[in-house]
């Protein structure tokens, strides 16, 4: 009899991102970059969860970040949970905290900010972090958690 | 100050503030040196300001600098497609100050960032325009004998209007009481009233003028601009709503002024001018002197 159910095989070591959003999935691809590693990963989205409905979830072989790097994706995941997996054991468990200061992953939203017409990293400070709200250093706008788009 | 760019109010200290009214107030009793011999001063006006142009070059021509720049980018390599990047990068090696101007905002930031010399904003969009706001401080000051405990009113577009925004956040620094007379559409932004809120001032929101204008010491007025209104029709009845005319002075306190950051369109009628309270011609000339006094202490001359 064929085995109906596809199986999200457990990694050995490595990083497993829980309970993200399916609406955020591509975007955390997108802030992880991942597209430029050469790792073994799983990517699902759109699956059942209990807690939010449907989840989206990211299974990354040999790939452990540094919390600057992880907490970026708190911008479009806040919820998200990770697992850091050693020997197949869950030896960590970690939330995700948004940043002071978000550098080069949002766009301003304020069309007439130099950032959208110059070649230039855009800087932010995190004014709220219940509802995101970033300050642009540059032209001074807020960009809100609504029309926050990631580069 | 030395060597620090003026990007946005709050990149100074108040005891900054207070420094350069000092120094404004002796450019005034001395407007003419020679500070400035062998300095090279490039005004960089990506979109024109005559006004605000005028009043920089007079004070740097005051103090015995040159000038160097352009009054709008039609004349500069901007029309080559050059990037601000690379002409503040060329401009920074010809001159000992930038002071621009520039439709989009956060481009002072940005140049202040790049620059090798420190960087004046004259205006960045709707962003910030800090020397304005210092000149408005030493015209309250001037007039006033001082900047703690007054009254200001703040008429007119209150929510786009930079100069307001700006002014506001230096007075919040001198235990101010606000009111704030604006169309319902046009009103304070939220912000602002947190900031105050916090600050534990008091402020006061009115849709109209009343007798409520006899306890102004200062009414700061903004031109409401048409590019803010869809309607033709509600632009025209709202700009006239707001319009001070003198006989409404009558019964105001004996210290008033009025000022206004100029140009106006109708916001003040011309029977105002002739009132003593109406100062914002001076308030121009005041620009001169605390021009001349940023310009100084970013260049260490005094």
């Amino acid at each position: 009899m064929k085995d109906k159910i596809l199986e999200v095989s457990a990694i050995e070591n490595g990083t497993v991102i829980d309970h993200i959003p399916p609406k955020a999935f591509f975007k955390v691809i997108a802030i992880l970059r991942l597209e430029k590693l050469d790792n073994q990963m799983t990517l699902g989205t759109n699956l059942d969860s209990k807690k939010l409905g449907k989840k989206a979830i990211v299974k990354l072989s040999d790939i452990f970040f540094p919390d600057k790097d992880i907490n970026k994706i708190a911008l479009v995941a806040p919820q998200a949970k990770l697992n850091i997996i050693k020997n197949y054991d869950v030896v960590e468990k970690r939330v995700v905290e948004i940043p002071d200061d978000i550098v080069g992953i949002v766009k301003c939203m304020n069309p007439k900010c130099i950032t959208n017409s110059e070649k230039i990293v855009t800087r932010f400070k995190v004014v709220s972090k219940k509802e995101v709200t970033l300050k642009c250093l540059y032209c001074e706008k807020i960009t809100d958690q609504d029309n926050m788009e990631v580069i | 100050m030395k060597n620090k760019s003026l990007v946005s109010i709050t990149d100074f200290s108040k005891s900054d503030y207070l420094k350069i009214l000092d120094l404004a107030e002796s450019y005034e009793r001395k407007p003419v040196s020679e500070l400035l011999t062998g300095k090279v001063i490039a005004t960089l006006f990506f979109e024109p300001s005559t006004r605000t142009r005028l009043s920089f070059e007079s004070a740097v021509n005051r103090m015995g600098g040159r000038i160097i720049g352009f009054s709008d980018s039609s004349s500069s390599s901007v029309t080559k497609g050059e990037t601000l990047y690379d002409t503040i990068n060329v401009v920074s090696n010809y001159c000992d100050l930038i002071v621009m101007r520039h439709p989009l905002e956060g481009s002072a930031r940005f140049a202040s960032e790049i620059a090798t010399v420190p960087v004046i904003n004259a205006g960045d969009g709707a962003n910030q325009h800090p020397t304005q706001t210092l000149l408005d401080l030493y015209s309250i000051k001037k007039t006033q004998g001082k900047l703690d405990d007054l009254t200001l009113f703040m008429v007119g577009d209150l929510k786009y209007g930079r100069t307001v925004h700006s002014l506001l956040m230096a007075m919040s620094q001198f235990n101010t009481t606000f009111h704030f007379i604006s169309p319902e559409e046009l009103k304070m932004p939220e912000e602002y009233k947190i900031l105050l809120r916090t600050l534990g001032l008091k402020y006061h929101e009115h849709k109209d003028y009343t007798d409520i204008i006899t306890e102004a010491d200062i009414i700061y007025m903004t031109r409401v601009q048409k590019e803010r209104f869809s309607d033709p029709i509600e632009y025209e009845r709202t700009k006239n709503a707001y319009v001070l005319k003198n006989k409404m002075l009558t019964h105001t306190k004996e210290n008033l002024k009025i000022l206004h950051p100029l140009p106006r369109v109708n916001e003040i009628d011309q029977d105002v001018d002739v009132n003593p309270k109406a100062y914002y011609f001076t308030q121009v000339l005041n620009g001169v002197y605390i021009r001349q006094a940023i310009i100084s202490s970013i260049l260490g001359l005094c």
